[in-house]
């Protein structure tokens, strides 16, 4: 497998860090491959924007960071205007798709997106959205395998919350499975960002 | 050599950040007392050791100031434990007194800095190698010093293993030199069998009191050491001292101590420096860098040979002391060395001393607050090509 | 008159000291050796292991007490005994820990240390020689110098108000408080004896006299007029407030104990709250010695 780089990025309390070491435990612990996982600095760390960095390699991984993502898992309309127009070309986006809207995408970019928070909310606890999206991401694009990514979110939650955190993630893997092939959501030109801002 | 104990040891492949690994290693390296005072970002390194101590029947105590923790370990250690500290810069600035202490008297312990912004409070949170210098001359007087720098969590966790040992080995405070983005770098650690990680004994003498004087020591340099509580009634002082441990006043007592306290670190310095190398045979240019920055600049080296550049890199694991004689003939065959870090110019210093004018030496300074851009360093390596 | 010579080397003191490092540095009329002698006393007269006694000193003429007893001994850093002692015992809690320093080192420059040990009640037992002044350095200003008193650097008398140790000792949480002048050697042996047995985080101030720095300076004689002084001068008052214990210049001395009570120690803090949090995972701790 060639070097890929991930971004995901929300705001603060989506649990944006924790999807990222879901990904990257998954891969690194239980595929045996490589995986590095860094927070943000720099200006893309101010505000309530949060993003995490994984990598994934089967090669020993030496520069840690990640420049164009070939996946961007968006949990927020800011993250979605920060960081997608650092998605390589016929890069892969994940939107949380009751919070991102999308305009103008790089060429031949895809597109699935996922109600994470109404499931999470529906399991009864909205904090467990992270978790869905990365069931989503596993299923959508295959990097990282069902029983890896499972492992990884058992051993990872807090003790205690294992149960509701698994239903979570079959339910992200399920939406995933279906929207595997379907249609991308249609790019919707705005004139400005669903925040009013840039 | 030992083995560590196995009732401490998280054996096993953990994905976890460079922090969190470093307290496992300070743990598996049988530190069992750590005291620290909060500062970010190397915070979270004491957080996982008050978890886990009570655990593994240690101790860890939050001190009202880095001073205290820094000679709380060195009480700790004189008492009979393996013990650390962890700190930033402007917590490692006050920890200077304790490490010229440790120097002093010989007191095996770490020091661990996770390094980011600075002069003064600086950038908390975010990275930096500007104690590079300090960490070297840092404390008043002269003397010698170990510091190593990890560049991955799997490293943060095996040279605190190292910085134990070698500690032990040469009595001497050793500091571990971390930064901001390795220490919140998470990654595979791959933490081995208790019987697989060797650990340097502590230098007990096995001499009767009647015999032993703290400062004697033999063909290495290095003396015996005892503990409080044994029965041999010993002496141990800051001040200039005789083999007794005693007090003395002079410039011959001075120039006996002080010149062994250099002596027994550099005639080890063989032993003691690190480094990983890549391509040096066939280099024009040969980039140097340590911590993070050695990771940052590996894409600037392979953007560079795809432009036919003939590049090699020297990765210093071991900082102090510093490897002069290697870099020296390495010097003699190249055109130039560049050397980013991300301080405004400290180990390059030390990398024109080395050279002795037999290649060009250019820096990829930055102020530090996040990494190099890759382009940056390859923009230094072009014209040290050209 | 080999009989002399036989008493002097019979002298139970001796065999706590360090005699191969006599003559010491302190000054004729110096009151820290008479506090030695009298800690030497108490300890052969206490039960206490010695070879289970640790004595850690800062920097000045009183921190160069570890340095003279025959003893497990620290000579730290300049106000750092504190701390230094607080990682010996924490690693080896069957250690009887002492810090010997001065007022200078334990509360100018190392009061922050002070304070925090007497909160945690930590297991150590201090001992301040208050002499007024900075003696290693030439007769500087303290935080315990007295108002008007004049030093080196208060060359026309301290206007800074002094600490009322014993005060802040208690405030600060130590479980024993007591104050004697070098005059009072029989009460003096008595209190380290007290405060050897003593369990949790004890005090005790020496007033002892500066012939060279504070008395010359201040025109108040030798250090038999020190003497003359206390005698005169000290009021023996256990239990007294410590609140009303501080000290003017040239003024009446409140000696005796002050303060003599139990709360948990640190251990026991620890110990408490770990057994109950953890409870089976919870790995208890005698000794963290390493091989």
């Amino acid at each position: 497998m060639p070097v890929t780089e991930i971004r995901v990025a929300g705001f603060g309390g989506q649990g944006v860090i924790l999807a990222g070491m879901i990904i990257g435990k998954a891969f690194a612990l239980y595929e045996n491959g490589y995986a590095t996982l860094t927070q943000s600095f720099g200006p893309e760390a101010r505000g309530s924007a949060c993003s995490a960095q994984v990598i994934l390699s089967d090669q020993p991984i030496l520069y840690p960071y990640v420049t164009q993502p070939d996946i961007l898992i968006a949990m927020s309309q800011d993250a979605y205007h920060r960081f997608a127009p650092t998605l390589k070309e016929n890069g892969l986006l994940l939107i949380e798709e009751d919070l991102v809207r999308i305009s103008q995408l790089k060429p031949g970019v895809r597109v699935r997106g996922i109600p994470a928070t109404r499931i999470a909310e529906e399991l009864g606890r909205r904090l467990v959205l992270n978790i869905v999206m990365v069931g989503f991401f596993g299923a959508v694009t295959g990097l990282v395998s069902y029983d890896a990514l499972r492992k990884a979110v058992e051993t990872s939650v807090p003790k205690g919350t294992e149960s509701l955190n698994l239903r979570a993630f079959e339910r992200g893997w399920e939406h995933g499975s279906h929207a595997a092939h379907a249609e991308a959501p249609e790019a919707v030109p705005i004139e400005r960002g669903l925040n009013g801002h840039d | 050599m030992i083995t560590a104990d196995p009732r401490a040891v998280l054996t096993g492949a953990h994905f976890i950040d460079g922090d969190h690994a470093c307290t496992e290693g300070c743990i598996a390296a049988g530190a069992r007392f750590a005291a620290g005072y909060p500062i970010t970002p190397s915070t979270e390194i004491v957080e996982r050791f008050a978890e886990r101590a009570p655990e593994i029947g240690g101790r860890f105590i939050q001190m009202e100031d880095e001073l205290a923790s820094s000679i709380a370990i060195l009480g700790a250690v004189w008492a009979g434990a393996k013990a650390f500290t962890v700190t930033s810069g402007p917590g490692f600035s006050l920890m200077m007194e304790h490490l010229g202490l440790a120097v002093m008297t010989e007191t095996p312990c770490v020091f661990v800095d996770v390094q980011r912004g600075g002069p003064s409070t600086g950038l908390p949170t975010l990275p930096a190698q500007g104690d590079m210098m300090q960490a070297r001359w840092g404390s008043h007087g002269d003397y010698e010093i170990i510091a190593l720098s990890p560049s991955s969590p799997q490293e943060c966790f095996d040279l605190a293993i190292r910085a134990f040992n070698l500690s032990e080995e040469f009595r001497v405070p050793v500091l571990l030199m971390m930064d901001e983005a390795v220490g919140h770098m998470t990654e595979k650690v791959v933490i081995p069998p208790a019987d697989q990680i060797l650990l340097y004994p502590r230098r007990y003498t096995k001499r009767p009191p009647s015999e032993y004087w703290p400062y004697e020591f033999g063909e290495d340099l290095v003396p015996e050491m005892v503990r409080a509580g044994m029965g041999y009634r010993f002496h141990i002082t800051g001040l200039t001292h005789d083999e007794r441990g005693y007090p003395a006043m002079s410039a011959e007592a001075q120039n006996k101590l002080v010149r062994r306290l250099k002596e027994k670190i550099l005639r080890a310095k063989d032993r003691i420096i690190t480094l990983e190398t890549e391509a040096l045979e066939e280099a024009d240019v040969v980039v140097v860098a340590y911590g993070i920055t050695a990771r940052v600049a590996q894409r600037a080296i392979e953007l560079a040979r795809k432009e036919g550049i003939r590049v090699g890199k020297i990765r210093l694991i071991t900082i102090w002391p510093f490897p002069d004689e290697f870099l020296r003939h390495v010097a003699m065959r190249i055109r130039a060395f560049v050397v980013p870090e991300l301080n405004l110019g400290q180990i390059i210093r030390e990398v024109e001393r080395a050279s002795c004018g037999f290649c060009r030496v250019l820096g990829v300074p930055h102020a530090g607050g996040t990494v190099h851009r890759p382009e940056e360093i390859l923009e230094v390596i072009e014209e040290a090509a050209r | 008159m080999s009989a002399t010579t036989d008493v002097l080397v019979e002298n139970p003191v001796e065999q706590l000291l360090r005699t191969e490092r006599m003559p010491h540095i302190w000054c004729p009329g110096c009151g820290i050796g008479t506090s030695v002698n009298c800690f030497a006393r108490a300890l052969l007269e206490s039960n206490t292991d010695l070879d289970k006694v640790a004595i850690v000193s800062g920097i000045g003429c009183s921190g160069r007490v570890a340095g003279y007893l025959k003893l497990d001994s620290f000579h730290t850093t300049h106000g750092r005994a504190i701390p230094f002692a607080t990682g010996l015992k924490l690693a080896n809690p069957k250690l009887t820990v002492v810090v010997y320093s001065g007022d200078g080192d334990l509360f100018a420059i190392g009061g922050n240390h002070f304070i925090h040990a007497a909160r945690r009640n930590v297991d150590i037992k201090v001992i301040c020689i208050n002499n007024f002044i900075y003696g290693m350095t030439g007769g500087q200003v303290a935080p315990t110098t007295p108002l008007e008193a004049r030093a080196s650097t208060a060359p026309y008398g301290c206007y800074e108000p002094p600490f009322n140790l014993p005060f802040l000792a208690e405030a600060a949480g130590a479980t024993y408080v007591a104050r004697w002048t070098t005059y009072h050697v029989v009460q003096l042996t008595k209190a380290f004896k007290e405060l050897l047995a003593h369990r949790g985080f004890g005090f005790i101030e020496v007033i002892a006299p500066c012939p060279t720095l504070y008395q010359r300076r201040n025109r108040l004689g030798d250090g038999l007029d020190a003497m003359k002084y206390y005698k005169e001068h000290s009021k023996i008052r256990h239990g007294a407030p410590t609140s009303e214990v501080g000290l003017g210049f040239q003024s009446e001395i409140i000696v005796g104990k002050f303060v003599q009570k139990q709360r948990p120690t640190y251990f026991d803090m620890e110990e408490q709250v770990l057994r109950q949090r953890l409870g089976e995972r919870y790995r208890p701790l005698e000794e963290l010695v390493c091989q």
